[in-house]
């Protein structure tokens, strides 16, 4: 087989805490599992005590819906919660309730965007299932041991499966980019995954090119990075390529992620797979989910953000890029247009400059990825108001933002304390033009004598006369003026 | 024996309210009648006389001040009762019959007891029962077997076989039981009682330490259908924290207008009565039908072809249920933790000492059940199977209001008796799982005595909701009959 040219074929599941109040099945609040003292929100319910019985937390079940929406699923009248057995110290019941035969979901779609192209990705279900609790491993004097913290037990998850659509490492990272994307957009989940609160699984099988069959496949555990979901699944793909131009086959197991070496490590194989015994859960009716409550779900859904981003393009004017940048994160679309809203008499296109350069410029230097701008949005308008109407010119504007961001005072304020308003009255202009041209004489006759590159000389000493007050095009306009009077004496 | 014990707790509530005894002295009756009989019966697996008095003194202060201001007062004040120890009640031990749920003491209610405490009901302590309710005869219980007061060397029957004794021994004027495949309504005819196993969800499963979910029910074990009408009434309606609680409005039960005899159409089994019963049952079931004609009522025999599966089928849904449901007594938070070096060992260990063999049985039973590859032959067909005993029950509806069958194909039977022989065990269940199985009310009730004395009990079978249509049928045949009151002499001798 060496020479051979392998195609990879891709699957992922990922689980996405739903950002409740309450747990999935009880009332216990939901907290920052990174955070919180261990064991804080724990009942009676949530930790599997004798005789508890499961609630289903309904708005969590809308928020799943929203997201079944989003993707444009099937979404059957009925769904039914089902047991899935297994033994560990995280799960206080012996099982966990999840939904199996009949999801909440199916046959979605999610479009992804590699390099420009935009490719669906298809979503085979989508379903609700309660998290597990977290164990944390001690050595110590008295040896090894486990501590476990319920906190998490029974937060509301969303699992959500596609099909074997994806051909390489990016595809995958970038459908977990967009899933993330619309996941923040429908306010179901933070994308923090440094929070754990998106989690990927991938599968990954080769063939050989031209192919149609599926060839055997792995499972990639314990992805909780972008990163981490690129380059494992780029190993897993290299790891079996190797293996398959050698002539030897690859192996139905599931490894897991080691972050540190960069490598999978085999966690089981598939004859150690457990048998989790799915069978529909008795403690809970069939979740019936009518037409009117999948009517008001869908009519309070938000602007998805593929749509958001052609509608900028198509109703400002902006450019495919500066629309992306700007949708990327719902907050800052909502600010973007809230700033042209504000600034009327602003053009959008300006509008979009200002924010992607100046602004995301100076908050760059705070944090990498912008998802909150610290700044109102009719101030920032104002300021931008300010520049249109030729009030102060760009090079103070940017220094006004600097400062806006830093003090939390106004535009105008800061343009009268620091005396930036620009001067555009010609008059007054041509005494600065004249001491500049009057205290020069050489470098005046210079010009006259033919050096007009003195021009920018002049123009900058008549700017910094004005402590850059001057307005820019008007100084330029008398300047020439003189000169050109000058010359012709 | 103080007379008192002898009363009913209708009685005792009206007896209450006229001041002829206090909570208390009741409450101190039936711990002495406990103290003297509860080494041979073994009714109970917890005592609680601080909690009860404190609640009897609680209950007098209000009867006092009740009879000086007037006002409502709680159906159930200042009456004692027994609670199957399968129902959690907040601060006392709750071990399911189980040495895995050693030392547990639950920090809730059960929503069932929770409404017989708001109710002013005086809770006495936790009876035994089979371990998980596994059982029908309480002979698997990890605290010993309980002993039927009408005769010491039968068994009570099971898996409510404590509270059925505690019961019939006067200890308690009447008892929570729980019913997932006839558990208060086998008991109850054991022990000459009423026993009413309600409508699935009609009373709340919060709390009831789950054996099959889908099938358990809280149920009442008393001496009268008035008796369990006054303490089912406390129990029933919907509960928020059970999602499968019956969503329909609270009926009360009233027990003074007499059920319309003349419209009433009993049915008869048409296979029960080709089943091997004991010879006193057969005789007894055929004399209430010609009582129920007497009355009035119109007989009719109704078949019920797939009620031959009801064993099969209950003997896998319901272990299924419970391999999942007993999954959570793992070691890790309940129980006397074995100590091993891995954590499969630390499971095996636990689960191997600490379960009995009838509880393993049914765990290895489930789990093979819902196990890939066997699910759709063994869980999938049973549940297929049930889906047609519910269609069969709802066409015999159509045909009737109510069934009339037996509880059990014998008097209690002697204890050891089914000794390592479980399906014929398991058999002594075909007449009571079809209730389950369908989740219609069922209502059993003391018919007579056989020949050595035991009691012979009978059951009514209603349609879904018609608790209150069972009480009042049982309660107008015990107007006109008196097996409700006899009393065994082990209860009676000085
Ligand atoms: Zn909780």
């Amino acid at each position: 087989m060496s020479g051979m040219e392998f195609e990879a074929i891709i699957g992922l599941e990922v689980h996405a805490e739903i950002a409740t109040r309450s747990k999935m099945f009880c009332s216990c609040p939901v907290l920052d599992t990174t955070q919180a003292e261990p064991n804080q929100a724990v009942c009676p319910v949530c930790s599997g005590m004798p005789g508890t019985l499961p609630v289903v937390n309904r708005r969590a079940v809308e928020l799943g819906l929203r997201v079944a929406l989003a993707l444009g699923c099937d979404i059957p009248p009925v769904s039914v919660f089902a047991r899935k057995n297994y033994f560990y110290p995280d799960l206080p019941k012996g099982y966990q309730i999840s939904q199996y035969r009949y999801p909440l979901a199916v046959n979605g779609v999610l479009e992804i965007a590699v390099d420009g192209e935009r490719r669906p990705i298809r979503v085979r279900r989508v379903h609700l299932e309660e998290d597990t609790g977290k164990l944390t491993h001690m050595q110590d004097e008295h040896g090894a041991y486990s501590l476990v913290d319920l906190n998490r037990a029974g937060v509301p998850l969303l699992e959500i499966v596609s099909e074997p659509d994806m051909r390489s490492a990016a595809e995958a990272r970038a459908y977990g980019e967009a899933l993330r994307q619309i996941l923040r957009y429908l306010q179901v989940n933070s994308g923090d995954m440094q929070k754990g609160v998106l989690r990927f699984e991938a599968n990954v099988s080769l063939r050989p090119k031209g192919a149609t069959g599926l060839g055997t496949r792995t499972e990639i555990k314990n992805l909780n990075s972008f990163r981490a979901l690129e380059r494992s699944i780029e190993y897993e793909i290299e790891r079996q390529s190797a293996l398959l131009r050698r002539g030897e086959t690859v192996i139905q197991q599931t490894v897991g992620w080691d972050e540190a070496r960069e490598i999978t490590l085999v966690q089981r194989g598939k004859e150690e797979e457990d048998d989790y015994r799915y069978f529909p859960e008795p403690d809970l009716p069939p979740l019936v989910i009518s037409a009117e409550w999948l009517a008001s779900i869908r009519s309070a859904l938000p602007e998805l953000p593929h749509a958001r981003q052609q509608r900028f393009e198509q109703a400002y004017g902006l450019r495919p890029y500066d629309a992306g940048v700007l949708t990327a994160e719902a907050e800052i679309a909502d600010y973007f247009e809230a700033v042209v809203r504000a600034a009327a008499d602003v053009p959008p296109r300006q509008v979009a400059n200002w924010i992607t350069g100046e602004l995301f410029g100076l908050l760059n230097r705070q944090e990498g990825r912008i998802t909150h701008i610290p700044l109102p949005a009719d101030e920032f308008a104002h300021l931008l108001r300010f520049v249109q109407a030729g009030e102060i010119n760009t090079a103070a504007a940017k220094r006004v933002l600097a400062e806006m961001l830093e003090s939390g005072d106004p535009a105008a304020e800061i343009i009268a304390r620091r005396g930036l308003r620009q001067i555009s009255d010609a008059d007054a202009l041509a005494a600065w033009v004249d001491q500049v041209l009057n205290e020069n004489p050489a470098e005046v006759q210079a010009y006259l004598d033919g050096k007009e590159g003195l021009l920018n000389w002049f123009f900058g000493q008549v700017m910094r006369l004005s402590k850059g007050k001057a307005d820019p095009q008007v100084v330029r306009r008398v300047l020439e003026g003189r000169l050109q009077a000058l010359k012709g004496e | 024996m103080n007379e008192v014990l002898l009363l009913t707790a209708a009685q005792m509530q009206a007896g209450l309210r006229r001041g002829e005894y206090s909570s208390q002295e009741l409450t101190r009756a039936c711990l002495e009648q406990i103290e003297r009989l509860e080494d041979r019966l073994h009714a109970f697996i917890t005592l609680a006389p601080e909690m009860a008095l404190e609640q009897a003194r609680r209950a007098d202060e209000l009867l006092t001040a009740w009879r000086r201001q007037g006002g409502e007062l709680p159906p159930l004040l200042g009456i004692p009762l027994a609670v199957k120890d399968v129902l959690a009640v907040r601060g006392l031990p709750c071990t399911a019959g189980s040495r895995i749920l050693e030392g547990f003491v639950p920090p809730y209610n059960a929503t069932a007891v929770e409404r017989v405490l708001q109710a002013g009901a005086v809770v006495l302590g936790k009876t035994n029962t089979d371990e998980f309710a596994m059982g029908s005869s309480t002979e698997n219980s990890a605290f010993g077997v309980t002993h039927n007061p009408w005769n010491l060397e039968r068994v009570p029957g099971g898996s409510s076989g404590g509270s059925a004794a505690a019961v019939a021994g006067r200890m308690a004027p009447f008892a929570l039981g729980t019913d997932t495949g006839g558990s208060v309504r086998q008991p109850a005819a054991f022990c000459g009682l009423t026993g009413l196993k309600p409508t699935y969800g009609r009373i709340s499963r919060y709390g009831l330490f789950a054996y099959a979910s889908s099938l358990d029910t809280v149920g009442v074990l008393a001496h009268t259908a008035e008796d369990a009408a006054l303490l089912y009434g406390v129990m029933q309606g919907e509960d928020v924290r059970d999602a499968t609680s019956l969503r329909a409005p609270v009926e009360a039960v009233d027990l003074s207008a007499p059920p319309d005899f003349e419209r009433l159409r009993l049915g008869v089994v048409k296979e029960y009565r080709q089943h091997d019963i004991q010879p006193e049952i057969a005789a007894a079931l055929e004399k209430v039908v010609r009582q129920f004609q007497e009355m009035g009522a119109t007989v009719q025999e109704v078949s019920l072809p797939s009620t031959r599966h009801a064993v099969p089928v209950y003997y896998l849904i319901a272990p299924a249920e419970a391999s999942a449901n007993l999954a959570r007594y793992d070691g890790i938070r309940y129980g006397p933790r074995q100590p091993a070096d891995t954590l499969p060992d630390l499971y095996r260990r636990t689960r191997g000492r600490l379960f009995g063999r009838e509880v393993k049985r049914r765990i290895m039973l489930g789990t093979f059940a819902l196990s890939a590859g066997y699910q759709e032959a063994y869980y999938g067909k049973a549940q297929r199977v049930r889906q047609m005993m519910q269609q069969d029950f709802a066409r015999a509806f159509e045909q009737v209001d109510v069934l009339l069958a037996p509880v059990a194909p014998t008097t209690a039977f002697p204890i050891g008796a089914h000794r390592g022989d479980p399906l014929s065990m398991y058999l002594e269940d075909i007449f009571t799982l079809p209730a389950n199985l369908t989740g219609v009310p069922a209502i059993s009730f003391p018919a007579g005595f056989d020949q050595s004395g035991l009691p012979v009990g009978l059951q009514l079978l209603g349609g879904p909701r018609q608790e209150a249509l069972l009480l009042q049928l049982v309660h107008a045949f015990q107007q006109v009959t008196a097996w409700h009151n006899r009393t065994p002499p082990l209860v009676l001798e000085e």
